[in-house]
C-alpha cells in the first residue's frame, strides 16, 4: 500500500537546516584520512563490490551491454578472486540483455526509469515504464524525482509519485535520484532526502550523471545524515548511492570513510552503499593490482569495459 | 542521558573503520642536548642545569636541555639591546620585512620536518601540526612581514617607533605557533627579542633558532633561552627589558604582573579561558556538533580559547548530546605521528594528573562522566580520551575552572537571556561560540557575550589578520591583525 502524505511532515522536512561551511569543513577532514597498506586493499575491494557499473547512452547496443555485464561479473580475469560489482545499471530497453548476461552471477540488474533523466513525462507513463521494466527482470529501479515540482514547493506531488513508483516496483528495490545538482542548496538536499525516504525509497541517490555537478562529498554527507536520522528514529536502514563524478579510487575510499564515520559498520556493504560509476572500476583495479604487484601496471592492462 | 535503551536503534561506529598504521616517516634531527641561542650563536648552557624533554606519547626522553641562569639571561638581554640600538631599529621597514619573508619561506620549506618534531615533543597529532600549527606559524610571519614597511598606516597620522627589547614567554600547547605569534609582530615593528619556550616543548624553538641563522638574521635580534619558571622570572624581571609578552596560565600571569608592577615595562597577557559554546535549538545541529568537537577536542583541549563549556538549549539537549557522542565515537586516539590520529597525548605527566584530578572532582560533584573514542586508549604514554561531563551545574568546579584538557562540561539553558547570563558567569573572557541559523539571534547574543573573541557557527578558527585576546582574567592586549602591532610600538 502506498504511503500517505502529511503536510506536517513536509514542514518538518523543509525545516532541515544545514550549514554549508561546516559541511565543507567536515568533508575536508574526511579527506585527510590516510588509508594505507592492508586497510587500503580491503577497502578497494569493498568499493569494487559496491559499484553499479553503468552505461546510459543513446548509443547503447546489446553488445555494449553484454560487454559491460562481463566486466561486472569478472572485473579482472587475472585476479579471479576479486568481487564482482554490485550491479549493472542500464536503460529499460537493455534490461533483457543484461538479465540474460548476468544470470547466476550475483550481479544485479538495475534500470533507470520514470522518464530518466529529466522525468518530464506524464505520471501514468512513469508507472507503466517501471512496471514493464520490472517485468523484464530488473532487480532495482533508479527513478528520478520531479525536481520542478520539488523546487515549486509541491511536495505532495513529488511524494505521491515516489510512493506510486515504489508500489509499481513490487519486489524490486527502489533508488530515488534527487538530482542534487539541480536542487541548488544543501537545505534542499536535506529536505528532498527526508521526503524520498518517507515516500518509500530503499536507496537515495545523488544524481543522474547527466547534470553537473553530480555526486559531491558534501551532498553525500547531508544525505547520509538524513539516512542516519531516519534509522535512529525508526530502525529502518536506507541505502545510499552517490553517482557521477567519482572516477578515482582515492575518491571512493574517502566516501567509504565518510560512510563508516557517519553510519557505521552496517552500511559498509553493497547491500547499503553503492557507487554509480563506470571509469571508477578501472582505477580501483589499477590500485588493487598495485598493492598485489608492488608497482603500477600500465592502464592498458585493464579492459575498457 | 546516554543510557541505551534496548529497543533504540544504535550505530556500530567504533569498529566501522579499521585503518592500518599510517605514520609520518620523514626523518627528523633531534640533538642529544640543547642550550640557548644568544647573539646569533648556540650556547651549550650549564651541565648542572640540564633537564629532560620527553615524548609524552611514549615517555621516551627526546633530549636534554639546559636551563638558563640569570647570567645567561642577562647576556641574552644585552645582546638583544645591542642588536636593537645598533642594527634593527635603524634598519628600514622594507629590509626588516625581507628577513621576515625569508623566515616564513624557510619555515614552509621545513614544515614537514617541523611538524614531525613538534608532534614528538608536544604529543599533539601530526594532522594538527601539519595542517594547523606550522601553516599558521608561516602565515603569521608572512602577514607581519607585509606590515614591516607600512607601519605608518597602522597608526594613521601619528609617529611610531619600536619599544626596544621584548621578553616573550610562551606556553607548551602550540610551541612553534606561539613563538611565531610573538616574534613576527615584535620583529616587524623593529623590536628585538629574548624568547623563552616552555620547558616541556623547547625543540621547535631551537629549530626556529637554526632558521634564524640560515636566513642571516642579524645576531641578537632573536635570542632564545631555555628553562622553567626561574628562567622566566629572571627574564621578565630583567631591568633592561621594555616589554613583556606572556601567554600561559592566569596564575603565572598574575605573578608576572606583580613582578613588573611599578616598572616602565609594557605588557600583554594572553591567559586562561573557559569558553562557552552556546547551541540554540535552531542551529544546524550536525554541523554544530562538528564545531563543538573542534572547540574542545582540538589539540586535546590544550587551547586557552577552548570551548570547554557547552551550553545547550534544553529542548535539544538530549538530542544534541547523542549526536555529539556519536561523533566522538569516531575520533581516533593513538600514536600522534599516525596521520589518522584525531586525539594525541597529553603534553606532560603533570597536566595528565591535573586532568584526571578534575575528572574525579567532576564525578564527586555529581557529574555523569562519559568517555568515548573509535580506538582503544593507548597505555604507552599520557592519554586521556575525549570526556564529556553531563549533569553539571553552574557552581560546579568543572564548570568554572580551566581544565586544559579534552574535557567538555555540559550545561543547559532555556532562553537567550539565560544563555548569555550563564556564558558570562565566568572569571575568564577569552572566547565563545554561538550556534544558530538565525542571524538576528547570532548577532544579538554575540554582542552580549563578554569575551575577546566570539565565533558564530564555528570555533577555533584562526587567521593572522584577525586579532586575538581576552578580557577579565583572560588577559589584555591583542595578538594578530593590525591590533597586534600596537603593543610593540611607542606612539609619539
Amino acid at each position: 500500500m502506498a504511503r500517505t502524505f502529511h503536510p506536517a511532515d513536509a514542514r518538518r522536512w523543509r525545516a532541515a537546516r544545514v550549514d554549508n561551511a561546516a559541511v565543507a569543513q567536515r568533508v575536508a577532514r574526511v579527506r585527510t584520512r590516510s588509508i594505507k597498506t592492508e586497510s587500503k586493499l580491503r577497502l578497494l575491494k569493498l568499493a569494487l563490490s559496491m559499484v553499479d557499473l553503468t552505461t546510459l547512452e543513446g548509443q547503447d547496443t546489446p553488445d555494449k551491454v553484454q560487454s559491460l555485464c562481463r566486466k561486472a561479473m569478472h572485473p579482472f580475469l587475472e585476479q579471479p578472486d576479486l568481487p564482482h560489482t554490485a550491479a549493472v545499471c542500464v536503460y529499460p530497453n537493455m534490461v533483457p540483455v543484461a538479465v540474460e548476461s548476468v544470470r547466476g552471477s550475483g550481479v544485479k540488474v538495475a534500470a533507470v526509469a520514470t522518464g530518466f533523466p529529466s522525468g518530464q513525462i506524464p505520471v501514468p507513463l512513469k508507472i507503466e515504464e517501471v512496471k514493464r521494466t520490472v517485468a523484464m527482470g530488473a532487480d532495482e529501479i533508479d527513478m528520478v524525482i520531479d525536481r520542478g515540482a520539488f523546487l515549486a514547493g509541491e511536495d505532495q506531488k513529488v511524494f505521491e509519485e515516489i510512493a506510486m513508483v515504489k508500489e509499481a516496483c513490487g519486489k524490486a528495490r527502489l533508488k530515488v535520484i534527487l538530482e542534487t545538482g539541480e536542487l541548488g542548496t544543501l537545505d534542499n538536499v536535506a529536505a528532498a532526502s527526508r521526503l524520498a525516504i518517507a515516500a518509500g525509497a530503499d536507496f537515495i541517490k545523488t544524481s543522474t550523471g547527466k547534470i553537473s555537478p553530480a555526486a559531491t562529498m558534501e551532498v553525500t554527507l547531508v544525505m547520509l545524515e538524513a539516512i542516519r536520522e531516519h534509522y535512529l528514529e525508526t530502525g529502518v536502514m536506507i541505502g545510499m548511492k552517490p553517482a557521477g563524478g567519482i572516477r578515482t579510487a582515492k575518491q571512493a575510499l574517502h566516501y567509504l570513510v565518510m560512510v563508516a564515520e557517519t553510519l557505521g559498520k552496517a552500511w559498509m556493504s553493497p547491500e547499503w552503499f553503492r557507487f554509480g560509476a563506470s571509469s571508477l572500476v578501472n582505477d580501483l583495479l589499477h590500485q588493487i593490482a598495485r598493492r598485489e604487484d608492488g608497482h603500477y601496471a600500465s592502464p592498458r592492462r585493464f579492459s575498457v569495459d | 542521558m546516554n543510557k541505551k535503551s534496548e529497543s533504540k536503534p544504535t550505530l556500530d561506529l567504533e569498529g566501522a573503520l579499521e585503518l592500518s598504521p599510517s605514520p609520518e616517516r620523514i626523518p627528523v634531527t633531534i640533538k642529544e642536548r640543547y642550550g640557548h641561542f644568544i647573539g646569533g650563536k648556540f650556547h651549550d648552557g650549564a651541565d648542572e642545569s640540564l633537564f629532560e624533554t620527553i615524548n609524552p606519547a611514549t615517555k621516551e626522553t627526546l633530549a636534554h636541555v639546559a636551563a638558563a641562569t640569570e647570567a645567561e639571561v642577562n647576556q641574552a638581554v644585552k645582546s638583544a639591546r645591542a642588536a636593537h640600538s645598533k642594527v634593527w631599529s635603524k634598519m628600514g621597514g622594507a629590509e626588516r620585512g625581507k628577513y621576515l619573508y625569508r623566515i616564513a619561506r624557510r619555515l614552509q620549506e621545513k614544515s614537514r620536518e617541523l611538524a614531525a618534531i613538534e608532534t614528538r615533543d608536544n604529543g599533539k597529532p601530526i594532522r594538527e601540526t601539519r595542517d594547523v600549527d606550522i601553516p599558521l606559524a608561516c602565515a603569521h610571519f608572512f602577514y607581519y612581514a607585509g606590515w614591516a614597511d607600512k607601519l605608518e598606516y597602522a597608526l594613521p597620522g601619528r609617529q611610531a617607533k619600536s619599544l626596544g627589547v621584548a621578553a616573550q614567554v610562551i606556553p607548551w600547547n602550540f610551541p612553534l605557533l606561539m613563538a611565531a605569534w610573538k616574534l613576527a609582530p615584535a620583529l616587524a615593528t623593529g623590536n628585538t627579542v629574548v624568547l623563552k619556550p616552555a620547558e616541556t616543548t623547547p625543540l621547535t624553538a631551537m629549530a626556529l633558532a637554526e632558521i634564524m641563522q640560515e636566513v642571516d638574521l642579524p645576531p641578537g635580534v632573536v635570542n632564545i633561552v631555555n628553562g622553567a619558571g626561574a628562567t622566566g622570572a629572571a627574564l621578565v624581571g630583567h631591568g633592561d627589558v621594555d616589554k613583556v609578552a606572556f601567554t600561559g596560565s592566569t596564575g603565572v600571569g598574575r605573578i608576572i604582573m606583580r613582578q613588573i608592577a611599578g616598572t616602565k615595562k609594557r605588557a600583554t597577557m594572553e591567559l586562561g579561558g573557559k569558553g562557552a559554546q552556546i547551541v540554540f535549538a535552531d542551529a544546524a545541529l550536525d554541523q554544530a556538533v562538528e564545531g563543538t568537537i573542534n572547540g574542545i577536542f582540538f589539540n586535546q583541549g590544550h587551547v586557552c580559547c577552548a570551548g570547554s563549556r557547552l551550553l545547550l538549549e534544553e529542548s535539544i539537549a538530549e538530542d544534541f548530546l547523542e549526536r555529539l557522542q556519536r561523533r566522538v565515537r569516531t575520533l581516533r586516539i593513538g600514536d600522534p605521528l599516525d596521520k589518522n590520529t584525531d586525539v594525541g597525548a597529553i603534553n606532560s605527566p603533570e597536566q595528565y594528573a591535573t586532568i584526571q584530578r578534575y575528572i574525579e572532582v567532576g564525578r564527586k560533584e555529581g557529574a555523569n562522566v562519559w568517555q568515548g573514542s573509535a580506538t582503544a586508549v593507548p597505555d604507552t604514554g599520557y592519554f586521556v580520551p575525549p570526556t564529556i561531563l553531563m549533569g553539571l551545574q553552574q557552581s560546579d568546579t568543572c564548570a568554572r575552572e580551566e581544565i586544559f584538557g579534552p574535557v567538555l562540561s555540559v550545561l543547559t539553558f532555556r532562553t537567550p537571556d539565560e544563555a548569555v547570563k550563564k556564558a558570562n558567569d565566568s572569571e575568564y573572557g577569552l572566547a565563545a561560540g554561538v550556534w544558530s541559523e538565525k542571524t538576528s539571534k547570532l548577532f544579538e547574543v554575540a554582542h552580549r557575550l563578554n569575551a575577546g573573541i566570539v565565533w558564530a557557527n564555528g570555533y577555533n578558527l584562526f587567521d593572522p589578520a584577525s586579532p586575538f585576546g581576552g578580557v577579565r582574567h583572560s588577559g589584555f592586549g591583542r595578538e594578530g591583525g593590525i591590533a597586534g602591532l600596537w603593543p610593540y610600538l611607542e606612539v609619539a
